[in-house]
């Protein structure tokens, strides 16, 4: 049974392994965030993270909530699927705190954008060129942006400045 | 434990500093959100697409989406009529050869289109948040990953910025952030629809051309509209399992 008799230095060299996989281990637990593996192969702490980010536009509900007269303005024109923001722009801190009041829109550019006369937009959807249609003229002279149909009462253009 | 003066002195503050991170916890945003509910997507609606680019303006503000780089963009296609010569020869075919424009992301619109050739039409583009994501399996360190809802999420804090995602996406939705150094892209707004609004596109959309669909709501309309619609995702043949539905999407889109 000679194969045995140099035995000892392969236990010392196992010993060696174990103790590196021990500090392995070791360093891994500090390493490791926490919540790494808790859902996949990433850190599941992320989810909370990114869904924390602060909201910039208020949504549609927020507005409605006190501007109940718009409602009805738009509720029968045909800009009654426009949400409030697609045209005020994103207004969550006006919604936060009353005070901090928005700037009301250039009609003659944000009209325009929607509405200007390309061979590219779809055929049904309403469309001129701005400048043979008004010329020059803001568009809320004879549109009323909250509910823009000719026939639609024109007294009041929606807001204030 | 014997500690000395100088010990306390480095040991005090470090612990003040360690005790408002545990103070602060895991953000805690939408407490009732429960991710097992959910399994998100985005119906977009090319014949009510006008090309005004309110959606891209709304993300690059939602989102801090730097100048010259898009998490959502709108292209317009131009598929012009079969171009024949005198003698009767189709020299290119349109189906695969359609001129496709995109200034600054579509985000202050497209130059106006007088002649009537042809047929145009708007693409608006996004993360397709596949079941199946190439741009996810890529990840050298575990940093990008599909949500239990079905999001394509970026942990920036864990990123390395090698931007392996970025050239795995096939539809082009990934970028390094200019200044983080880390990949970025859509985040379908998570913050908002763990909130119970709809994405910051969305809400811009006029039209109503870009529509937030929960396929794990029994009650969405998307399970209606995808019965009764010709509805297809981009670049199918990859199989990344899109969850970006396109209805009446035209056959030369790539």
């Amino acid at each position: 049974m000679g194969v045995f008799k140099d035995v000892g230095h392969l236990f010392r060299f196992a010993g060696l392994f174990v103790l590196a996989f021990l500090v392995f281990l070791v360093v891994r637990h500090f390493v490791v965030p926490k919540t790494f593996g808790q859902y996949g192969h990433y850190r599941g702490a992320a989810i909370g993270e990114i869904a924390a980010r602060p909201v910039k536009f208020a949504g549609h509900e927020a507005c409605e909530a006190c501007h109940m007269e718009v409602v009805d303005k738009k509720k029968n024109g045909k800009h009654a699927h426009v949400n409030c923001e697609a045209c005020h722009g994103a207004l969550a801190q006006h919604a936060d705190d009353p005070t901090v009041k928005p700037v009301l829109p250039d009609t003659a550019v944000l009209c325009a954008r929607c509405h200007t006369a390309s061979a590219a937009k779809p055929k049904g959807f309403p469309q001129v060129d701005p400048a043979s249609h008004s010329q020059g003229l803001q568009c809320e002279t004879c549109h009323q942006p909250h509910n823009p149909g000719m026939d639609a009462p024109k007294t009041d253009a929606g807001g204030t400045k | 434990m014997n500690i000395s003066r100088r010990q306390m002195l480095i040991l005090l503050p470090a612990a003040a500093v360690a005790w408002e991170s545990v103070l602060a916890g895991t953000p805690e945003a939408s407490p009732n959100y429960k991710m097992s509910d959910h399994w998100w997507g985005m119906l977009i609606d090319i014949p009510k697409c006008i090309g005004c680019g309110n959606c891209v303006r709304a993300c690059q503000t939602e989102n801090d989406v730097p100048d010259g780089f898009f998490r959502t963009w709108v292209e317009r296609y131009h598929r012009s009529d079969w171009p024949m010569t005198e003698s009767g020869e189709v020299t290119t075919n349109p189906l695969i050869d359609p001129e496709v424009i995109s200034p600054d992301g579509g985000k202050e619109g497209f130059p106006v289109a007088k002649e009537d050739e042809g047929k145009y039409f708007f693409v608006p583009k996004m993360c397709n948040h596949c079941t199946d994501s190439p741009c996810t399996q890529v990840c050298p360190v575990g940093a990008t990953f599909i949500s239990p809802d079905g999001v394509v999420l970026v942990d920036q804090t864990y990123c390395l910025g090698c931007a392996y995602c970025v050239q795995a996406c096939p539809y082009g939705c990934r970028y390094v952030h200019p200044e983080k150094k880390v990949a970025d892209k859509c985040t379908l707004c998570y913050h908002r629809i763990t909130k119970g609004l709809t994405t910051a596109c969305c809400e811009a959309c006029p039209t109503g051309a870009r529509q937030l669909v929960d396929l794990k709501n029994p009650k969405d309309p998307i399970h209606e509209f995808l019965k009764t619609h010709s509805v297809q995702i981009l670049k199918p043949q990859m199989a990344t399992g899109a969850k970006a539905f396109y209805n009446d999407l035209d056959g030369s889109v790539r």
